[in-house]
């Protein structure tokens, strides 16, 4: 066997595995789509659940997705954003950075079911914020810290180093360099990271339940409990209520995400394109 | 003349952790002068021109000794502004440096960040500092577009009318023709002899030809000491250390 041959082989393994996992996402695409879709009409956008999901809409459900992950993402991202300049910008690997990022990266690996267990005895007992929007979202945020912390900090580390001695030989403070040439230019990363975020948001189930509970009504403030998609599909499969709905449900969960990262990528591009910030 | 001194290095010593980049080094830089700083590669001197706008700081485990004298003035000393100071000694680098902006906003950045200058003032700005750059014809057209999408050369002369947009007293430009092509290296050697009328300009040229084309003193560094310093003709016509004498020869370096 020569060395073309090893370079066909090679070749033929790699394009497989991609083959591979694009026919798995294809097939459960697919599958979602094809089960859920018949179910998306007018009425199931806009009707609130009647009889426990068994008929009826979904449109409480999608305001208390709306309303969870963005209170979350708000909440999150100036605290990761501000966590990942420091640790990329004012410290020098000190023992400080050291603790921060440990503590980061232990919070990324623990299921998500702890986190819901903490926020039901923090936010929803202790604090007395009972099952509501704001309980599922701080738990959330919390959640999502980690995340936001890592992609932002390589996005800002990413910034060629030249770029701040420039803008430092040009005059500029490090406040006025972070803010007109580091942050801009890590942007596009940070963004990123934040996309990440929210679709970890929208996914969520066993920490959501736990904080926000599964109430069906419409929420009418951030205090009230809501019932977000995936927790809504999660129910009626698992109870076995209505599987059309469930993938009726989860159909809409797969467009709404492809819909935030279309958008997402869409502005990010725009401003990367440009380069510029005026 | 000899009077006009703008800046007065006294043995300035130099450290990264413990080792010793520039040695014990005096000299003085006249106003209105072009001073290339001359020496092969490792000489210390870049090391020396960014202890003069004091970009150095950014470094970790640097250390330094003896003084630099701005119009009389430490440069170290606790009162000094060290963002006036680098208003005032700008910096060119070795490879361009476009930031990640327009045209118009990289030569704007400067000047915006001191005071609210007005659009028009700023305007201004940014046509007399690429005339004076030679890039304005080359530009104008295309302020907004992004400073990446010009060529190399061009780069290099908008990083100069940024320096130029500051209304600096001195300029440092540390090899800033390495990687450029003749045309386009001509061209920042030509800007260079108009622009000493009204600055100061300590240049670290990418080879002898070169300092001894715009110069008018040369001062020779090699493994972080000054070997000789001296008018243009003097050093190159009757170089008084041997090894000056071989460098500009090119038996070495």
């Amino acid at each position: 066997m020569n060395s073309r041959d090893h370079e066909r082989i090679a070749k033929a393994l790699i394009w497989t595995a991609a083959l591979f996992v694009l026919a798995v996402l294809a097939f459960i695409l697919i599958y979602i789509l094809a089960r859920g879709l018949p179910r998306l009409d007018w009425e199931f956008l806009t009707e609130i659940p009647r009889n426990m999901g068994r008929s009826g809409g979904v449109s409480s459900t999608i305001v208390g997705t709306l309303m969870v992950t963005s209170l979350a993402v708000a909440i999150a991202v100036p605290f990761g954003i501000g966590t990942a300049f420091y640790l990329a910008e004012y410290t020098r690997g000190g023992y400080i950075t050291r603790i921060i990022r440990f503590c980061a990266e232990s919070l990324a690996g623990i299921p998500s079911i702890v986190y819901g267990l903490f926020g039901f005895i923090f936010f929803v007992i202790f604090l007395g914020l009972g099952w509501s929007v704001i309980s599922g979202a701080l738990t959330l945020s919390v959640m999502i810290l980690p995340t936001l912390i890592r992609t932002s900090e390589e996005a800002i580390r990413a910034v060629p180093n030249i770029y701040r001695e420039v803008s430092y030989s040009l005059s500029a403070t490090k406040w006025q360099t972070i803010i007109k040439v580091v942050f801009p230019s890590a942007l596009p990363g940070i963004a990123n990271g934040i996309i990440l975020s929210v679709g970890r948001c929208i996914a969520e189930t066993a920490a959501v339940i736990l904080t926000a509970g599964s109430a069906l009504r419409m929420p009418s403030s951030v205090f009230s409990p809501t019932r977000t998609m995936a927790v809504h599909f999660y129910i009626l499969a698992m109870e076995g209520i209505s599987m059309e709905n469930a993938f009726g449900t989860a159909a809409l969960l797969i467009i709404l995400i492809f819909l935030i990262n279309v958008v997402a990528n869409t502005f990010v591009n725009r401003f990367v394109a440009k380069g510029v910030k005026r | 003349m000899s009077e006009n001194i703008k800046i007065a290095i006294k043995n300035l010593s130099f450290y990264y952790r413990e080792k010793c980049v520039i040695n014990d080094l005096s000299l003085n830089i006249r106003g209105n002068e072009i001073l290339c700083v001359l020496g092969p590669a490792n000489s210390g001197i870049t090391t020396l021109l960014r202890a003069l706008n004091r970009l150095c700081d950014l470094d970790a485990g640097v250390s330094m000794k003896g003084e630099i004298l701005l119009d009389g003035k430490n440069i170290r000393d606790e009162d000094v502004n060290v963002t006036e100071l680098r208003r005032r000694v700008g910096m060119v680098f070795d490879v361009p440096t476009p930031l990640p902006m327009s045209i118009y906003d990289n030569i704007a950045y400067g000047p915006r960040l001191h005071g609210n200058k007005g659009r028009r003032e700023i305007d201004e700005t940014v046509e007399s500092t690429l005339r004076m750059a030679a890039l304005w014809d080359d530009v104008k057209d295309r302020l907004e577009l992004p400073a990446m999408s010009l060529s190399g050369g061009q780069q290099q002369r908008l990083c100069m009318a940024r320096v130029l947009a500051m209304n600096p007293e001195v300029i440092l430009l540390d090899r800033p023709c390495s990687g450029l092509d003749p045309i386009s290296t001509a061209k920042i050697e030509e800007s260079l002899t108009e622009l000493k009328q009204e600055f100061t300009i300590v240049l670290a040229p990418h080879n002898v030809q070169q300092a001894s084309r715009v110069s008018d003193r040369v001062a020779f560094m090699l493994m972080g000491s000054l070997i000789e310093e001296g008018k243009n003709a003097d050093v190159f016509s009757r170089p008084k250390d041997q090894k000056t004498s071989d460098y500009i020869t090119g038996r070495f370096g």
